[in-house]
């Protein structure tokens, strides 16, 4: 369990785009008609997108509004489910798995290269960047992996790390994925040749 | 050594496209017409045959498991979800399935829900699988432009259709019961069982639960003959299996076997050993953060599979094997298990909620050794006080880890508190 609160200090207004709204009618239809309420993560994901990284008060009772729920409700939802930040996040968002598979694989040293670049967990940084250290991302074969936004990032060690980060910060394009040139999971140099 | 035909998921590792006409040319939706034009018995008996246990952790008959579904139409929804909330410590199994071999797992969808009599299937994919939930989605758009998914599915007059819903982080939306909670717009907290899924599931409809790979492997299956499969792996074990071999390996991989290949066999062929050799092995979790682990004598001869597992005290869970080579610090290892336990209890159950908090405390005393020898009892009947007494399995799988590292390692871990305490004395 962990405790999250809402942030202190609230923007004045929150809105969806037009777009958001129609993302969301879209994802209310995949429910029967009277499950509205099943669509309250896929919402709450879409409006912490437009709000960018984080749920405001305004946004949950937005929600809460759309999908005709108690605020306490959507409140609940967006505590206990650990991708929603209740409070503010950089632009380029890093999450940096610690679980045993990564941290066998020298997560520690990721984190080191975050604080080394970044600064202290959970804080934004001047460039907008902000890191913490979540649970299994589920990468466990391309350990340690970091997720930045939504792109994973694999096979990392402190140097390219380092490279990951200050090419966030030049805005340069990095490749996705694996940094040491996997395909995906398979065994390193058995590319494309010996499938 | 598994042969290359016998091969499930021959594009596991992407390097073909996923998209349906090179899914085709892998054999994907061949004859699905045909398959649904049998009725439910016979697709059940034949996946009966074949002998396929759920690929989730558990190891429950699969086939069995859709017989518990209404025989009847009872005027609701019968529901299958299928549960890609991977978030198993070890394991990335399912992600590979996903985003390289998705035309399988929809396949199988449309197969399940004719077997079991369920009209609709969700599938509920982890939050954080972003790019893997796009390419899914763009191959759920592939099937239903083509007529596979929906009115009349593959021309066979069965109308199924598929949702895809994502959660948010929550490793415990795993458990069927949460996931049905959550997938309702729910905090993800485990129902009490009876009543069982079958009966009052999904919005109290009729509803299957099922892991990804359990259902993707379905199709493959039946187009080959129960006989095939269940010449591979051994009785009561059959088939192939993907198995997640990460950790302290010269190369961590992914990669899909027979069942019960030993577990050096599986280290040495395709991760390319244990780093520094087999011999600097210290211990093996074997299938997922939730088992006991091994230590390097069973190692040494062990099968993978569910029952060669259980022999020897653990699990075959999800066949993600974590590999800790002697420079590990093994309780610091089960330590950050212990963390993750903690940080993933939903706080339904005291036991659970009270009791992840006081063994990630203990375990971090046992790392850094401040404990007393005397403590490790205390460790054991705190694991012991948590095991069985939750809704769900969540308790027991923080249990298990640390139960695992005592029976295995608690000369170990004296060890460490003795010499802990002698280095304070001299330094006083």
């Amino acid at each position: 369990m962990t405790i999250k609160r809402l942030d202190i200090n609230q923007p004045e207004t929150f809105s969806f785009s037009k777009k958001d709204n129609e993302l969301i009618d879209k994802i209310i239809k995949n429910y029967p008609k009277d499950r509205k309420q099943s669509a309250v993560v896929p919402s709450l994901y879409i409006a912490q997108k437009r709000a960018g990284g984080w749920l405001p008060e305004k946004a949950i009772s937005k929600v809460a509004e759309i999908l005709e729920m108690p605020k306490m409700r959507v409140l609940e939802i967006a505590t206990f489910y650990s991708m929603f930040n209740l409070k503010p996040t950089g632009d380029h968002f890093i999450q940096v798995c610690g679980t045993t598979p990564c941290w066998l694989r020298g997560s520690d040293k990721i984190k080191k290269a975050c604080v080394e670049l970044v600064g202290k967990e959970g804080e934004v940084s001047s460039e907008s960047i902000s890191w913490l250290e979540v649970e299994c991302l589920g990468a466990c074969v391309n350990a340690p992996a970091v997720q930045v936004n939504e792109d994973y990032y694999e096979d990392l060690n402190y140097e390219n790390m380092i490279d990951l980060i200050n090419n966030i910060k030049k805005k340069k394009a990095i490749k996705v994925g694996s940094q040491i040139g996997r395909v995906s999971s398979e065994p390193i140099n058995t590319g494309k040749q010996n499938a | 050594m598994l042969r290359k035909e016998d091969r499930i998921f021959s594009n596991l590792y992407g390097f073909e496209s996923p998209n349906l006409a090179d899914a085709k040319k892998r054999g994907d939706w061949s004859n699905t017409r045909d398959i649904l034009q049998k009725d439910r018995d016979q697709i059940i008996q034949e996946l009966t045959k074949s002998g396929l246990r759920g690929r989730g952790g558990a190891g429950f008959p699969t086939a069995t498991k859709w017989t518990f579904m209404p025989k009847e139409p009872t005027g609701k929804n019968h529901y299958l979800v299928v549960n890609a909330d991977e978030s198993e410590p070890g394991t990335c199994k399912d992600r590979d399935i996903i985003r390289n071999e998705p035309h399988k797992l929809l396949e199988g969808c449309i197969i399940a829900c004719k077997a079991m009599g369920a009209n609709i299937c969700y599938i509920y994919i982890r939050g954080e699988f972003y790019n893997e939930r796009i390419s899914l989605e763009t191959a759920l758009n592939e099937a239903y432009e083509n007529g596979l998914v929906g009115k009349n599915a593959c021309n066979s007059g069965e109308d199924i259709e598929i949702y895809i819903h994502h959660g948010a982080g929550a490793y415990i939306c795993g458990e069927e019961t949460a996931l049905l909670e959550s997938l309702e717009g729910k905090k993800g907290m485990p129902r009490l069982k009876p009543p069982f899924p079958a009966t009052a599931g999904l919005y109290g409809c009729p509803t299957t639960v099922n892991n990804v790979e359990s259902i993707a492997v379905v199709p493959t299956i039946l187009r080959r003959g129960a006989d095939w499969f269940s010449s591979l792996g051994r009785e009561r074990n059959t088939g192939t299996k993907i198995f997640c071999i990460s950790g302290h390996v010269n190369n961590p991989c992914n990669v899909e076997e027979e069942m019960g290949i030993p577990l050096k066999d599986l280290i040495e062929k395709h991760a390319g050993g244990v780093r520094g050799g087999w011999d600097n092995l210290l211990a093996v979790i074997p299938g997922g953060s939730s088992v006991p682990m091994l230590p390097k004598d069973i190692c040494d001869t062990v099968l993978m599979d569910f029952d060669s597992l259980k022999a020897v005290n653990s699990g075959l869970g999800t066949a993600a094997v974590i590999v800790m080579d002697k420079s590990t610090d093994l309780i610091k290892a089960i330590s950050r298990i212990s963390y993750f336990y903690k940080h993933e209890s939903c706080g339904q159950c005291t036991p659970c909620r009270e009791g992840t908090t006081w063994l990630w405390e203990m375990m971090e005393k046992m790392a850094n050794g401040s404990a007393r020898v005397d403590e490790i009892d205390t460790l054991l009947d705190l694991t012991k006080r948590i095991e069985g007494h939750c809704i769900c399995a969540l308790g027991d799988a923080a249990a298990w880890p640390v139960q695992g590292l005592i029976r295995h390692f608690r000369s170990y871990m004296e060890e460490r508190l003795i010499s802990t305490k002698n280095k304070i004395l001299v330094e006083q």
